[in-house]
């Protein structure tokens, strides 16, 4: 076992380089071919993505589920907003600030949520999603209430040629934001952290007795987490949307990333690329749905919320392992040799059923 | 002086209505062992429904009583057709499912009536009761809420202590197997258990509306409230989630009346982090904590 130990590291991290690249290059030819509206969705995935990523990630790793994740992306995007419009900072240390900043609020939280099963879990972040939108009114002079805060979009370098235009440039950059998630979840789902917390998951004594500190172990977890929901925010702040307003992320943004880790199959990294997909179309789909039947704007605004909604509640009723569980189910009848090296972190979420 | 009484006799209205709330999220945890976040939603359901009933009959009495019957139903039927599913889940199943609910009822609501928040009519004046030459911050119409929340926790607890139905739910939820053996329909006793909760949560819509307005999520602050109250109560006592209703209504009104409206549902979230990190049983339980 020593000596695979250090073969099977460098292996993964092989893996999520061959991974990360690919994924690299695809997106690098993606941006070249697509319009202008296209690579503002891409961008809006991309930022989605990172969020997703995040709370994917912990809910697979550690069994706990925030609806807190809306509220924290909206710390990551007023860290990068007031940094780059008040202070004049450039997007990537801004963006790095915002993680950073939300990394810190994640402490606290992770303490509390390291202590809390999951209704209690849920009802606290539930009140902080609630609860934070507000402070944007309470400190209004400083966060721009209602209106929030403006950024000046980040300009593409010369060097790019003249036809590169801005949007694409943007793609770039959120893109870049995701691919980093992307290789640093990888690597933590497959290396030691990543076994330490879903040991603690499955038996929190069991894994004491072993010598995993539980508390360290989870708060970490969250912690993480809130990383990626901060860079999501900040992306969405600083280079897609550039601006922060309170009416971005209210519980509804919770729910739907919510929605987003369902659909994809919680705790899986590729599922959140899926929920990344669905929460950038679905809002498409459903207004030239409500176009094309003329539906009442009543109706065609509250659409994707309805569709959410049903995601929620059908995909845990019918197929709690989501769409990227359907994509091993089908793997694994394809190759039942393979069978045996399936993704831990998928069978371990069916596991906790057995109770 | 006069701000802190006006403040405190608020905080007894809004906690009373954050104790219907907290009995409804408290006894469908009593039944099932599941945080009902739909809640809110669905009192926002059938506090439309009301109004609808209201603007057509001009009767705020059937508006009430029909409120009362949609929540009856509402919850029965949610029991049957979703809860059932996710009982012997995962908890996190069932904490998704219920908030998919919340999702697809807020935004049917949103669809129906539309996003703009409306008013809602109270059912006694809202002018404030004289003492003197000063006028309280205690309205007639709060001296019905309070009556009114009073009536359903008594009738809620006649029901639970005095009546075989009550004994029977009693017994469902405390060994559901022993109670199987003794002849309990364990499953009826829960939708019934639903059933209530959905009514006293739908009571609570109508009281409230008047003051928060009605729109799909007005009532998103007062599920937090009712939760945090319950939380406070012990999540598992019907007189703990009272108490722990009023308890809150007081300490959010101060929060309220000296810092702003707006830190109200943070306020909530510090005081249910507090309870749970140094009695996560609440106030009044006698059971030991869940140690990491």
């Amino acid at each position: 076992m020593r000596a695979l130990g250090p073969r099977l590291a460098r292996v993964t991290l092989l893996r999520s380089l061959g991974l990360t690249g690919l994924a690299a290059v695809v997106l690098l030819v993606l941006t070249a071919t697509l319009s202008d509206y296209r690579n503002t969705q891409l961008a809006t995935g991309a930022y989605y993505f990172a969020a997703l990523a995040g709370l994917t990630v912990l809910a697979g790793l550690s069994g706990r589920i925030s609806l807190g994740h809306g509220a924290l992306m909206a710390v990551g995007a007023y860290t990068a907003a007031l940094l780059i419009s008040k202070e004049g900072w450039a997007v990537a240390p801004a963006l790095a600030a915002a993680v950073l900043a939300t990394a810190l609020i994640g402490v606290p939280m992770g303490a509390a949520a390291t202590r809390l099963q999951g209704p209690y879990l849920a009802g606290a972040t539930l009140a902080f999603a609630v609860g934070l939108p507000a402070l944007a009114d309470k400190f209004s002079s400083l966060l721009g209430g209602e209106n929030g805060l403006t950024v000046n979009p980040p300009i593409q370098p010369s060097w790019l040629g003249s036809n590169f235009s801005l949007y694409h440039w943007e793609a770039w950059i959120a893109c870049l934001g995701a691919l980093i998630v992307l290789f640093v979840l990888y690597n933590i789902v497959h290396s030691g952290t990543g076994r330490s917390l879903r040991a603690v998951r499955d038996d929190e004594i069991a894994a004491s007795l072993c010598g995993l500190r539980v508390g360290r172990t989870q708060t970490s977890a969250f912690v993480l987490s809130a990383a990626c929901a901060g860079l999501g925010g900040g992306l969405l702040a600083a280079v897609v949307q550039q601006l922060a307003a309170p009416g971005a992320f209210t519980i509804q943004l919770s729910l739907s990333l919510l929605a987003g880790v369902v659909i994809g199959g919680l705790g899986s990294l590729v599922g959140a690329v899926w929920g990344a997909a669905l929460l950038v179309l679905l809002p498409n789909w459903t207004n030239d749905l409500a176009h094309s039947f003329s539906l009442s704007t009543n109706v065609s605004n509250n659409l994707p919320l309805a569709v959410y909604g049903i995601v929620l509640i059908v995909v845990m009723l019918v197929w709690p392992t989501g769409i990227q569980g359907a994509v091993r189910l089908l793997r694994r009848l394809g190759f039942r040799r393979r069978a045996q090296g399936a993704t831990p972190s998928s069978a371990a979420w069916t596991s906790r059923k057995r109770s | 002086m006069t701000k802190f009484i006006d403040l405190t006799l608020n905080g007894i209205s809004t906690g009373a209505v954050y104790a219907a709330v907290a009995l409804a999220l408290v006894l469908i945890w009593r039944a099932t062992r599941i945080v009902n976040f739909a809640q809110g939603a669905m009192l926002m359901l059938t506090t439309f429904i009301a109004s609808a009933v209201i603007n057509s009959t001009g009767s705020y009495v059937a508006g009430l009583l029909m409120a009362l019957v949609c929540g009856l139903v509402l919850g029965a039927l949610v029991e049957l057709t979703l809860i059932r599913r996710v009982e012997h889940a995962p908890p996190l199943n069932a904490v998704i499912v219920t908030l998919g609910l919340y999702t697809l009822l807020v935004a049917v609501a949103g669809m129906i009536w539309g996003n703009t928040p409306r008013s809602f009519p109270a059912a006694f004046s809202l002018r404030g009761y004289k003492v003197g030459h000063t006028t309280l911050l205690f309205t007639p119409n709060d001296t019905f809420i309070v009556i009114m929340v009073i009536a359903v926790a008594a009738a809620l607890a006649v029901v639970f202590r005095a009546t075989s139905l009550g004994l029977s739910m009693r017994a469902a939820a405390f060994a559901p197997e022993v109670a199987r053996l003794l002849g309990v329909r364990v499953g009826r006793m829960f939708t019934v258990g639903w059933a209530l909760a959905a009514v006293a949560g739908a009571l609570a819509g109508v009281l409230v509306a008047p003051s928060t307005f009605l729109g799909p999520n007005s009532f998103d602050p007062i599920l937090i409230s009712g939760f945090v109250a319950a939380v406070l109560g012990g999540l598992d006592s019907p007189p703990g989630a009272v108490v722990g209703g009023l308890l809150l209504g007081l300490a959010l009104s101060y929060v309220s009346g000296y810092e702003g409206s707006a830190l109200v549902p943070l306020a909530a979230l510090v005081i249910l982090v507090v309870v749970l990190m140094v009695r996560p049983g609440g106030l009044f339980s006698s059971t030991q904590e869940r140690r990491v």
